[in-house]
């Protein structure tokens, strides 16, 4: 049993105890919608719910058939194709370019700072819908609508964001006296750049790539307005599946990118930890 | 440059502290221009891949040429037209000569589609009209236009068809913006609100609903932001877990669930027949119920993750103190705690409602029609409807408000301050 201070009284001890209890159910509420569908995905049946033979445990109530499908359908092959080569793409261009700049902004001699960086940030809070019909018109006098370039362009200015963020959180720990340093000793800064900055923030710059690549990787208005038939990705998949027809193959596709992102999530905490390392922890 | 002219650093002499001073000026400019030069590759991808593809937006939504390009020739002659009664024949002439061309090439339905946003209706009188032109004879057209027009429909005798038809033909135009704003002008040239009041009525449900939505994860949020920011840091850390897993799970897969849940055969259903609770399943799928419920869950982490990071830097001492010299635990955590949380309670709340304001793919699977917001309207006149000006002008006046939004939150947060996990 806890102890509380002495001048707590049964209602403080109570109002800690429902705080508590409220905050759990909260996680609840987090977790367990994404939970439910892991084991939905294994249902031998074509149904959204637990068949009578789940919730006894019956094996031959639970299938693989709904993986096999995702395995052998064409359109779910091309479509896991296609996320890979948009979003590895939309994220090196991402990483390259919201790396160099971020260095750029953590300068304080960087002029219009604030401007600048409010413009970088800005494709994280307009509405996808408004990028995508922008996008739609402007590119399409391009010929880019429809196309794998048009797609990764889109793609990209929409992770930047995350690439500036977090590198520049990386470089709030750096000593700026290095890069002075290595120009003052003879080196170009594209040199200093690459042998003293980059080595020292690169935690930062993968995950900043990551984010990006996720933010491709499940990224589906601009898909639905810029794709065609052949860049169709995962998430325009799914769209089109929870409209049309309804079939368990969407729960496992989203057991799959729930295992995913919990791959990522393990992922980024490493890479917190050797940043916060290399920063030398607090 | 003065406080480097004036530093103990400088020399006596003068003529070396002003050369000193210009060296110093240099190496301020060389260090900016290196900055900028740093910035300069991403403000240019930037210009084009987003900044660009906006500004055509906001274009497009006040500029449509479509008609202008179509009939020239009928623009110019209409142009004189007191607008009452019925144009003179030189326009009938011309219009029914220009409507014949666009017969033979196949965009005279462009046409019908851009009057009759002007004037519902017309759109199958232009149709039926270019396919009966579209075999007269040159010579009879211009001989007797206006007859064979008349013949074709007597709308043409109408002056309103030939108001819009004007109308249609402006090249720049607010009408599409009076449009998304429930107004039109009167045929006097005044501006005057519309009968029905269907996109001003989505804006404010959409607001509503953002707002609703960012109450429900304030609620929800707050408990559960203070309970992990007292506990002891490995416990903190796993319960992050539980709020950064859904954060990085696929918004699709997310939005999944929620259709397994919600769903007239889904799991809550079968749950609540099971128990007894209702004989018949419940209506929840497609509903504005299950857009609340959805985007709540999906945009819960964004309140928790700046609450946390906030609370977590309030010292606990502050409230016991309060709390020891006998003050009771709800006014002690109202005049205490809830204003030293504030940045943290006000970052959020901002975020969620931008993010909600704007959002598509949620209202859009499990909405139903009642659950639909502002972006599926302007989705829908893209796609289904093609009226792309409207799409652009009601565009535009979401991004006025996401821009506003964004303003205040960088004034009261700071844009550059945001945090991912």
């Amino acid at each position: 049993m806890r102890r509380f201070p002495e001048y707590f009284t049964i209602w403080h001890i109570a109002g800690h105890y429902a705080l508590r209890i409220t905050a759990y159910l909260v996680l609840a509420f987090l977790i367990l919608p994404i939970l439910v569908i892991v084991p939905l995905s294994f249902n031998a049946e074509p149904f959204f719910t637990f068949t009578e033979g789940m919730l006894s445990l019956d094996p031959d109530a639970y299938s693989l058939r709904w993986y096999e499908e995702i395995l052998t359908d064409q359109k779910w092959t091309l479509a896991i194709r296609n996320s890979f080569i948009i979003g590895v793409a939309a994220a090196i261009l991402a990483t390259v370019l919201g790396t160099v700049a971020a260095v750029g902004l953590a300068s304080p001699r960087m002029p219009f700072k604030r401007l600048i960086t409010a413009l970088l940030l800005s494709p994280m809070i307009v509405p996808l819908i408004i990028i995508a019909a922008g996008m739609f018109f402007f590119y399409t006098s391009f010929g880019l609508v429809g196309t794998f370039p048009g797609l990764i362009i889109a793609h990209a200015a929409l992770g930047v964001p995350f690439v500036i963020i977090t590198v520049t959180a990386t470089l709030s720990g750096f000593d700026r006296s290095l890069f002075s340093a290595g120009l003052s000793l003879g080196a170009s800064p594209v040199r200093v750049f690459w042998d003293v900055v980059i080595p020292l923030i690169r935690p930062g710059v993968i995950s900043g790539g990551l984010f990006a690549f996720v933010t491709s990787f499940d990224e589906v208005v601009l898909v639905l307005f810029l794709a065609g038939p052949e860049q169709r990705t995962i998430p325009r998949q799914m769209f089109s599946g929870l409209r049309e027809q309804i079939n368990p193959t969407i729960l496992a596709v989203a057991t799959l990118l729930v295992v995913l992102s919990m791959a990522l999530l393990v992922t980024l905490e490493v890479l917190r930890r050797r940043s916060e390392r290399l920063r030398g922890a607090e | 440059m003065g406080d480097i002219t004036a530093s103990p650093l400088t020399r006596t002499e003068d003529a070396l502290g002003a050369e000193d001073a210009r060296n110093a000026a240099r190496e301020l400019r060389a260090q900016r221009l290196r900055a900028f030069l740093f910035v300069l590759p991403l403000l240019i991808f930037i210009a084009f891949a987003f900044v660009a593809p906006i500004a055509s937006m906001l274009f497009r939504s006040a500029y449509n040429p479509t008609v202008a390009e179509l009939v020239p020739a009928s623009l110019e002659a209409i142009e004189d037209w007191d607008g009452e009664g019925r144009p003179p024949d030189a326009v009938l002439t011309q219009f029914a000569q220009d409507l014949k061309r666009l017969a033979n090439d196949r965009t005279s339905g462009q046409l019908a589609e851009e009057i009759n946003r002007f004037l519902p209706g017309t759109s199958s009188v232009v149709k039926s009209t270019a396919r009966q032109l579209r075999r007269a004879d040159d010579a009879a057209l211009a001989a007797d236009g206006p007859a064979l027009l008349l013949e074709a429909n007597d709308a043409w005798g109408e002056p309103g068809i030939w108001r819009a038809l004007r109308k249609a033909g402006q090249v720049y135009s607010a009408s599409y913006y009076l449009t998304a704003l429930d107004l039109e002008t009167t045929r006097d040239g005044s501006i005057q609100p519309r009968d029905t009041r269907i996109y001003l009525q989505l804006y404010g449900k959409t607001l509503w609903m953002a707002f609703i939505i960012t109450v429900l994860t304030l609620v929800l949020g707050y408990p559960l932001a203070f309970h992990m920011a007292h506990s002891s840091t490995a416990h903190a850390n796993f319960l992050m877990v539980f709020v950064l897993l859904p954060f990085w799970t696929s918004l699709l897969v997310r939005t999944t669930s929620w259709i397994a849940l919600l769903q007239t055969n889904g799991v809550v259903n079968s749950t609540l027949m099971a128990l007894g609770v209702t004989n018949n399943p419940l209506e929840l799928l497609y509903t504005q119920f299950s857009t609340i419920i959805a985007m709540t869950h999906i945009l819960l982490p964004f309140m928790v993750l700046p609450l946390y990071s906030v609370m977590r830097g309030i010292d606990p001492s502050y409230m016991r103190a309060a709390m020891s010299m006998g003050s009771r635990p709800i006014p002690a955590f109202l005049r205490i705690y809830l204003p030293m949380s504030l940045p943290g309670l006000s970052a959020g709340a901002l975020l969620v409602f931008i993010i909600s304001v704007g959002y598509y793919i949620t209202p859009a699977l499990v909405g139903g029609t009642d659950g639909q917001m502002i972006s599926n309207i302007i989705a829908f006149h893209m796609q289904q409807s093609n009226n792309w000006e409207l799409a652009a002008a009601l565009g535009s006046l979401l991004l006025v408000l996401i821009v506003a939004l964004y303003w205040l939150y960088d004034r009261f947060v700071g844009a550059g301050n945001i945090k991912l996990g």
